[in-house]
């Protein structure tokens, strides 16, 4: 099922949780809200659900206005951040849970309910723990009977709210392969709340980047990263070295120096003040100092662990960069701590700085 | 025993557990033991006749009828009191959270002089309710009343730190599964909330069981009719029938101890039903 969101306004009282959001989800994709807390990502993701109502605008599923439609029967899949079972059933009875609450007319009969639960536990690979309360099970074990709970009264979305938000790292890791699989086999189209960024690309078709209840930017997890639209893309994901400057005849200068902006992208209309950021893998490292090529800059810190060396910099004016440079590439040249070398972005992201920055 | 030794971080069992065994006899067991050990001046035959004198039975029904009844009323509307309070805010709200502490508070004659005073057939809700056939005061109905009114606070405060405690998530999550709202209530919150419901009932019943003051303004003590147990008690005591009373008493504590005791097993039972105790 697609759904479109029109012109979605929403207050708290003077705060603005949306502020004018339109979006479409096309049928049959996955994609990730992604953004600070605050953002109105997890409000929006409510909206669409039904749990709560937009102050004006519209949620369309399959083409059709929601907006008169209780969340009961916009047959939604909602999975919480907090799991939400009911901890004094069963796991088997809470899958069940949907399916028994139909009315009796549509309700199917105890024996179909029972293989269809258990096809669902099978899913979700834990058909072992039908007969556990949901407090003997772990984290990632609760989240996934909350995802099979949910698919049990074949939603037509999966919405998902900061579904792995709860766990330690290295279980979020394997739930989220899990559900990219899980959704490459059943291809419903599902939307999932989240704020780390690592997640939403990994996992996601598509990203949607949110801030202070606006979209930034929309694309797929390549695009977004290789093509910030916007400084706050740019910042929010991955990690990246800011530089404040001036924008003149096609050169970025810092303080004295200047960089050529060759390969620049981003929005480099005509001259004036600028921020500029450059990722740490995008730096080429050139021993001593260079006047009118990169930027000089003395290394402070070397970690040298795993396939890449990080390097941490300190500018003339101590201000710091985090350079990272693969380890075969760096220790030929015989570098350490203390030495002085020159900067050469091979890629810098150049926004007009709108002094808000600052 | 011994063998299995284990380590606990707070010490203090073999303490805790003599505190508690002497706390005990000094405040309950050895007053209790000394209503039995008085009743058993009576021979067997001496007690059979006063424990099931028709009067005396009578007020049995009475007590125990009504104060089950009581107890029920006040799980139901204590839980709706309390759903009130946690889950809405509306004007006077801490008001009336305090309101419902006052039956503690407030002497139990003055409640029964309150309550009789309203519904005598000339008091301010009386004289609405008599010419419609309803008698309050001076009948079974207005101990009924009385119990009520001293019992509320129990279900109120055992189930409101539950309900506070539970998550509206857990119903959006059975709406988005397509529950209706009785279905939500009758399948998701009402199991949750059961065993506290359960102590309150328990506590409510207890609390009108043993009630006297407020029950004798508002009874009017009609032999056969509106007579409550202590009431019988004391109206023993009052003619220097020790032995008499404390036979009555006895019958008393054995019946609310089995009821309570069933009570517990039964939240017990629900608590494991319900994967909380294990």
């Amino acid at each position: 099922m697609s759904i479109h969101v029109r012109n979605i306004r929403k207050q708290f009282g003077s705060f603005t949780a949306l502020d004018n959001v339109s979006l479409d989800f096309p049928t049959g994709e996955l994609v990730a809200l992604l953004g600070p807390s605050g953002c109105g990502k997890t409000t929006l993701l409510r909206i669409i659900a039904g749990l709560e109502q937009a102050d004006s605008g519209q949620v369309l599923l399959d083409d059709e206005d929601a907006s008169g439609t209780h969340v009961r029967e916009r047959q939604v899949g909602f999975v919480f951040q907090h799991y939400a079972l009911f901890r004094h059933m069963t796991v088997f009875d809470n899958v069940a849970f949907g399916m028994r609450m139909k009315p009796r007319r549509q309700r199917p009969p105890e024996a179909r309910i029972r293989e269809k639960v258990h096809a669902l536990l099978n899913l979700v690979q834990l058909d072992w723990l039908a007969d556990r309360f949901p407090s003997q099970l772990s984290g990632g074990q609760r989240q996934r009977i909350a995802l099979a709970r949910a698919l049990a009264v074949e939603p037509r979305v999966l919405l998902l709210d900061e579904p792995f938000g709860a766990l330690d790292a290295k279980v979020r890791k394997e739930l989220r392969r899990w559900l990219r699989n899980l959704h490459d086999e059943l291809h419903i189209t599902s939307i999932f709340v989240t704020h780390d960024q690592e997640e939403a690309l990994e996992v996601a078709d598509r990203v949607v980047l949110m801030d202070r209840g606006r979209v930034e930017q929309i694309g797929t997890p390549e695009a977004v990263y290789d093509h910030p639209a916007t400084p706050f893309v740019a910042t929010f994901l991955g990690s990246v070295n800011l530089f404040h400057g001036r924008v003149e005849d096609g050169q970025l200068h810092l303080g004295e120096h200047a960089l050529a902006l060759g390969s620049a992208s981003g929005d480099v209309s005509g001259d004036g003040k600028a921020v500029a950021f450059v990722r740490p893998h995008e730096f080429d490292l050139v021993p001593g100092w260079r006047t009118g090529d990169g930027l000089p800059a003395t290394i402070v810190r070397v970690v040298s662990v795993g396939p890449s060396a990080q390097i941490e910099l300190s500018r003339l004016d101590g201000e710091r960069i985090e350079v990272t440079i693969a380890r075969d590439t760096f220790h030929p040249l015989g570098l350490g701590e203390g030495d002085q070398v020159s900067l050469r972005p091979r890629r810098i992201r150049v926004f007009q700085d709108d002094t808000r920055a600052a | 025993m011994a063998a299995a030794r284990t380590f606990r971080v707070l010490p203090g069992f073999n303490l805790t557990l003599g505190y508690t065994l002497g706390y005990m006899s000094l405040l309950i067991l050895i007053p209790l033991a000394a209503v039995f050990l008085k009743t058993t001046e009576l021979t067997w035959g001496e007690f059979i006749d006063v424990v099931t004198a028709p009067q005396v039975v009578a007020t049995y029904k009475l007590s125990f009828g009504a104060s089950l009844l009581a107890a029920a009323i006040n799980a139901v509307f204590g839980l709706m009191l309390a759903w009130a309070l946690v889950r809405y805010s509306f004007p006077g709200k801490k008001i009336v959270d305090a309101l419902v502490d006052l039956p503690f508070a407030l002497p139990t004659a003055v409640a029964g002089i309150a309550l009789t005073a309203l519904y005598a057939k000339n008091g301010w809700l009386g004289q609405y309710l008599e010419p419609i056939g309803i008698k309050v005061a001076f009948t079974p109905l207005g101990v009924l009343v009385a119990l009520v009114f001293i019992g509320l606070p129990f279900v109120v405060r055992t189930v409101q730190p539950i309900l506070e405690d539970l998550d509206t998530e857990l119903e959006e999550a059975a709406t988005c599964l397509g529950a209706q709202r009785w279905q939500t209530f009758r399948h998701v919150i009402l199991p949750i909330l059961l065993p506290a419901l359960m102590t309150g009932f328990a506590l409510a019943f207890a609390r009108a069981v043993g009630e006297y003051g407020s029950v004798i303004f508002i009874a009017g003590n009609l032999p056969y009719v509106s007579e409550i147990t202590p009431l019988m008690i004391i109206t023993k005591l009052e003619q220097y029938d020790y032995r008499g009373a404390t036979a009555i008493a006895s019958v008393m504590l054995l019946f609310s101890f089995t009821l309570l005791l069933i009570i517990n097993g039964l939240q017990a039972w629900t608590a494991k039903r319900t994967g909380r105790d294990r």
